[in-house]
């Protein structure tokens, strides 16, 4: 029987996806963003240790305080993605459980990105 | 008998232990720890969202020793990971290449890191007025 497959339909899933640059400058740049944003977070933190809710929620609440932690939770998660993907390639070799565990992965990713962003937001705007 | 003779191909268990592939393997490992610090901290997050009951019980549990216990092990995971990561960035623009220099900047990160999450725990208690 003939084969009907297009040359790329063979080739698709075989090999590199071109896209590896990408991933590695994209894990550097949020890298470099993360150095001043951990900061923020330590300092932040160890500031208000031991405070209480209404004291937290008033910190939160600031705007400087609501964006930089917006972004520290987006970019800390996007350079959390993008590691434990490479842990996923070099240690699982299964190729289905490899797919698996990258919907996994992106899926949680994506939720407590989701979650952390909600919470600030429904702060610094709640009542 | 004769196979037993010829060289062996690299392999991990061959190469005398350095605080170069120490510092290497345990950047791949405090970046999990972090995963799961990532995972505390969005709890936390809803927590503080959710309202002051579920915040108090949310930080009854991290004030607990075995809560206590795994945010100082998330502050050292969160500074080795920003030492050696600092060090990976100047190993990208060619830095650090020279062995005896590679050597100490590992070395460096774990310095670094034991000294600050020290540094942080003991400001931390000393704004809470513990210490």
């Amino acid at each position: 029987m003939a084969d009907m497959k297009t040359p790329l339909a063979k080739v698709r899933g075989l090999g590199s996806a071109k896209d590896g640059t990408h991933h590695w400058l994209s894990h550097r740049v949020t890298a470099i963003a993360n150095i001043p944003l951990v900061v923020f977070f330590i300092v932040s933190f160890v500031g208000n240790a031991g405070k209480g809710h209404a004291e937290w929620v008033a910190w939160l609440k600031q705007p400087i305080v609501s964006v930089l932690m917006i972004l520290f939770v987006a970019n800390m998660v996007y350079h959390m993605r993008l590691g434990l993907q490479v842990l996923i390639e070099d240690y699982v070799h299964d190729h289905g459980t490899k797919f698996a565990s990258m919907i996994a992965l992106t899926f949680v990713s994506v939720l407590i990105a989701a979650l952390s962003i909600f919470s600030i937001l429904r702060i610094a705007f709640g009542g | 008998m004769a196979q037993a003779d010829r060289p062996l191909s690299p392999h991990l268990q061959v190469y005398r232990w350095g605080a170069h592939m120490a510092v290497s393997i345990m950047h791949r490992a405090t970046g999990s720890a972090l995963a799961v610090g990532a995972v505390l901290l969005t709890w936390w997050l809803v927590a503080l969202a959710t309202g002051h009951e579920y915040f108090a019980t949310v930080q009854g549990y991290a004030g607990t020793w075995i809560g206590r216990l795994v945010l100082f092990g998330i502050t050292f995971a969160l500074m080795q990971h920003l030492a050696s990561g600092v060090r990976h960035l100047l190993m990208d623009m060619g830095r650090l290449y020279d062995l005896k220099v590679n050597a100490l900047s590992a070395r460096m990160t774990f310095i670094f890191s034991i000294l600050a999450t020290i540094a942080v725990w003991y400001a931390a208690y000393k704004v809470m007025g513990v210490l």
